[in-house]
Parts: structure tokens; sequence; C-alpha cells
């Protein structure tokens, strides 16, 4: 009986495993079924590459709103990358103990703070600072409603991404390499500089890769505060309408007319395909570090 | 060249970057925490908590938000409990039965990496497709299966974990005595684990409960609380998102109590994590 149950557990648990891999499948199979409609009758590149955007003439480019992601995840990038290493360098080689075991609670709680909650906190906050204070400064009108506002909000939601990985990263440096470096007479930011920075390279780049993976499907903060203008943005204070957004602003009218559903879809199955690449990229690189650190 | 005083230089242009970056992320969570309490909490009445919008949610003055709390439990709770029963064989299968190193271990590792990685407004539309393919409607069930499937690679990335940390030579052990594996997974490992495998449910149900735009065209929105899993559920994230941008004050106030108490469910869900872990770690087998 009881080596029945064993056997049975065995058993489901081995097709249960299974699932994870299977449903990434799952998900491109389905995304691209429900594309192909629109695949079907326009090239893919007119479709990437169009910059007209009006469903009800059946026209469908994708450029204002590829632009739009594009030009938030990178002003969102110019901050938090240096933002987050130097935090971690800093947690990792600098920081007291006591002030290390207080930051890092703190970098969780922010990791778990709802999307909708930085949304809230960036109409209140970031939009009028860039809309009154950032923009005059630079001489420019704004709404606040803009790139810019856009980037603040998504940086600091990839800061907990960036410095965790980055931590582990760093923590996986072997200590000898720093002691040998500092007994050759290396000062403490030199040897940050020539050893653990140099031997973390691969992850450094793969822990900025899952940031900006994690910026470039992040939905509701972002269109919140971006302004949902479909034209390409030219400047950080112009508004601007990212893929996520495009997705999530449109269902509801997106079955009554032709095509629209299947373009929704292709931009889903967009966002899906680029992330996938970036994240096994990254992992790819993690995986291997990890190899040559044991 | 390198002389004393210019390394000194630059190493303390550094440390004042490295603290002041350090100090940004620091202030830029005490910042969102003040604004939500600033904002949220003179807009929450108790009479809130108990009342479903009247007039509708987006126009209506009067009412609360019951639907949106007790929608946003009754779905993050369903969806939580889907991942645990998806994610626990799986993380026991690939510790336990498989050899940890294994490449098919390996594999499911890297797989739920990547779904880990994956927007959840694709889930949101993936879970919008399977539902028409089906013939469903938004419904409390999609949202929980929607919801569900986007907690499982959180919940068992965290899970494999502390997994991995159970000693082997205790489950050499207790097959010695004559346990046989599924006795050694439920009685031995996941005992040993369990603090942190109660960590990882909470991590995926502050995630589940706070996400927007994976419920977004799967749970759909109603004034009234759910009574059936085939009925639309308001969740807390899209009450904040929609009421926000109303133009009745009364409603937005009701998008800002939303808020604090989307806060209020998600930080206790974090800190009753620690709390637990570090009470239970008592009955852990060093």
């Amino acid at each position: 009986m009881r080596q029945l149950k064993d056997l049975i557990a065995r058993r489901a648990m081995l097709l249960m495993t299974g699932l994870p891999a299977l449903f990434v499948l799952l998900m491109l199979g389905g995304l691209s079924g429900k594309a192909r409609p629109i695949l079907a009758v326009r090239p893919i590149a007119a479709l990437l590459f169009g910059s007209s955007w009006h469903p009800l003439k059946g026209e469908f480019g994708f450029l204002p709103f590829l632009a739009g992601t594009l030009g938030v995840t990178l002003a969102a990038m110019v901050i938090a990358v240096p933002v987050s290493l130097l935090t971690a360098v800093f947690l990792s080689e600098y920081a007291p103990r006591a002030v290390r075991d207080l930051t890092k609670p703190v970098v969780d709680l922010l990791a778990g703070i709802p999307s909708v909650v930085f949304g809230v906190w960036g109409v209140l906050m970031v939009v009028p600072f860039v809309g009154n204070v950032v923009a005059p400064l630079f001489g420019a009108y704004s709404s606040g409603y803009c790139v810019l506002s856009g980037g603040i909000v998504l940086a600091i939601m990839v800061f907990p991404t960036i410095i965790h990985v980055a931590l582990e990263v760093f923590a996986a440096v072997p200590q000898d390499l720093r002691d040998t470096s500092l007994a050759l007479g290396a000062t403490r930011w030199e040897t940050v500089k020539h050893v653990v920075v140099r031997r973390g390279l691969p992850g450094i780049i793969a822990a900025v890769v899952l940031g900006v993976s994690r910026a470039f499907g992040e939905t509701i903060a972002v269109l919140m505060v971006v302004g949902n203008v479909a034209k390409v943005p030219g400047s950080l204070f112009d508004g601007a309408y990212p893929l996520p957004a495009l997705i999530a602003n449109n269902y509801g009218e997106m079955m009554s007319v032709p095509l629209y559903d299947a373009a929704l879809m292709l931009a889903a199955l967009v966002l899906l395909v680029v992330v996938l690449v970036f994240n096994v990229g990254a992992r790819v690189i993690l995986a291997k570090a990890e190899r040559k650190a044991e | 060249m390198r002389t004393g005083g210019r390394r000194a230089i630059e190493e303390g242009i550094f440390k004042v970057l490295m603290i002041g970056s350090t100090a940004l992320v620091v202030s830029s969570l005490i910042l969102i925490l003040g604004t939500v309490v600033v904002k949220s909490l003179p807009a929450l009445r108790l009479s809130m908590l108990f009342q479903t919008p009247k007039g509708g949610y987006y126009l209506g003055k009067e009412g609360g938000i019951l639907n949106a709390i007790l929608g946003s439990l009754y779905l993050a709770g369903g969806a939580t409990l889907f991942a645990v029963v998806v994610s626990l064989p799986v993380v026991l299968n690939i510790n336990l039965y498989a050899r940890r190193t294994s490449a098919f271990a390996t594999l499911t590792r890297f797989a739920l990496d990547v779904l880990w990685g994956v927007p959840s407004i694709v889930y949101g539309a993936f879970g919008f497709v399977v539902m028409m393919s089906l013939g469903l409607r938004a419904s409390l069930l999609a949202g929980v299966i929607t919801v569900g499937l986007l907690e499982v690679p959180i919940m068992a990335r965290a899970m494999d974990e502390v997994m991995r940390l159970v000693p082997l030579p205790l489950l050499d052990a207790s097959s010695a005595l004559g346990a046989t594996r599924l006795e050694t997974a439920l009685k031995v490992a996941v005992r040993q684990a369990l603090p942190g495998l109660i960590t990882a449910v909470l991590i995926a149900f502050g995630r589940g409960i706070g996400d927007a735009a994976s419920v977004l065209f799967t749970a759909g929105f109603t004034d009234s609380v759910p009574t059936s899993l085939f009925r639309p559920a308001a969740t807390l994230p899209l009450a904040i998102f929609f009421q926000l941008g109303s133009p009745v004050p009364e409603v937005q106030q009701r998008a800002y109590a939303s808020a604090a108490i989307l806060t209020l469910i998600v930080l206790a869900a974090s800190l009753a994590g620690r709390a637990l872990a570090r009470k239970l770690r008592r009955n852990i087998i060093k």
C-alpha cells in the first residue's frame, strides 16, 4: 500500500514537473495562433516598422509603441543601472553588517510593492515634479505625463531586481581574491574595480539584462504616468505609448474591429519573445558564471 | 602617477556615490509608502470596508470597496492554493526524486526562471486567449487560474531555494529507516523546509494580490461581491486603476483607500513571512 502510494506520487510528480517547460511552449503557441490572422495578410516588417496606427482603417503600425517601450526602458536603465550597481557594491563590500541587515529588507519590500501603487505614487509625485520642476529647468513644456516620468517610476521598480542579482554575483566572488588584492597593496576601491567587478562582470551583465526585461514588460505603473500618445516620442518630455499599455488599454474594444484582436495578440507575442530572449540569455550567462565559480 | 592622494580621492568620490545610491533606494521606498499613507489614510473610512460601491464604481459617490477587498482575497487565495498544488510536487520532484543536479532538474529550474521573467500582461493576454477558445467569459475562476500560473514560478523558485538546503544525510537517514520516498518527502523534507516554504507561499500571495495586468482581461470587474466562480470579480489593483481616473472626487477617495488596503495586505504578507520563518526555525534539525 505504501509502495503503491509512493509509485503513484512519483508518476504524478514527474508529470507535473514537465509543466513549466510545457507552459512556455503553450504560451508561445497560443499567442502565435491568435496573431496569425494579421501575419497572414500583412508582412511582419510593415507591422513592426509602420508608424500609422488606425485600427478602424485597418492600419496596424507598431513603431510608435515599440519606440515608446524602448524610450521608457532606456530612460529607466540610465537611472537604475548605476544606482543599483553602486548600491549593490556598497552593501556587499563596504557597508557595516548592521546597515546591510537593515537595507536588504527594504529592497525586498520595494520588490513587493504592487505596480499599481507605484503608478499612484507616480501620478501624485513624479508627474507633477517632472511637469513643474524638471521640464521648465530644461526650457521644455511638459504635462508631466511623459517618457521621463515613466522612466523614473520604472527605474525604482527595477532597483530590487538588479540589486538582488548583483548581490548574489558579488557574494560568489571568492574572498581569497579580495584578500590577495588587498595584501598586494590595492585599496578597497581598487579591489572592487579590478577584482570584484571584473570577476563578476558576466553576472553584472545578466543582472542588467534581467532588469531590462522586467522594465520592458511592466504595464500598469508605466501606463498611468506615460501619457499614452500613439506617436514616436521626440524627447524625454513627450508622451509615449509603450507596447504593454497598448494591450491593456484596448482589450475592451478589440473584439469589435476586424484584425484588432490579432494585432494586440501579436503585440503580446512580441513582448513574450523579446523577454524570453533576454531571460534565456541572462540565465545562460549566470549559469556559466556559477559553474566557473564552483 | 598613482599617488596615494589620487587613489584616496577616487575612492572617496565613489564612496559618496555609493552611499548616495543606497540612500536613494531606501528613500524611494519611504517616499512611496509615505505618499500612500498621507494620501490614503484620510480617505479611508471604516464604513468603506463593509460596503460595496453604490451607483456604479466609476461615478457613484456612495459606498465602499468591499467588492474589491473580498474579490482580491478570494482571487489571490484561490490562485495561491492553485500555485501550491502545482509548485510543491515540482519542487519535491526536482529535489528528492530526480538528482538535484540532473539535466531534468536544471531544465525545470531554467523554465521556471524564464517564466518568472514573463510580464504579467502576457499572462493576462494568454489567459484571455485560452478563455476565448474555451468560450468562457471573464470570471473569478479565469482570474484564479491566470494569477495562479503567474505565481507558480515565483513560489516554486523560492521553495526550491530552501528545499535545496535540506541536508542529504537527513533524507538518507529517513530512507534507511524504511520510509518510502513519499514519506521522506512529506514527513522529513517538507517539515525541515517548512519555514522557507511558508515564506515562499506568502511572497507569491503578495505578488498575486498586487498584480493588475493579469486580471484586467481575465477576472473583469464588478460592483458586487463575487458569489460564484463563474462570475466576474472585482480586485483591489483594478479598483485603484479604474477609480483613480474618475472625475468624481469621492470615487478617487475610494481609489486611495484601496491603495492603502492593498499596500497593507502586501506588507503584512511580507512581514508575516519573515516573522513566521523565524519562529518556525526552531523545528529544524541542524
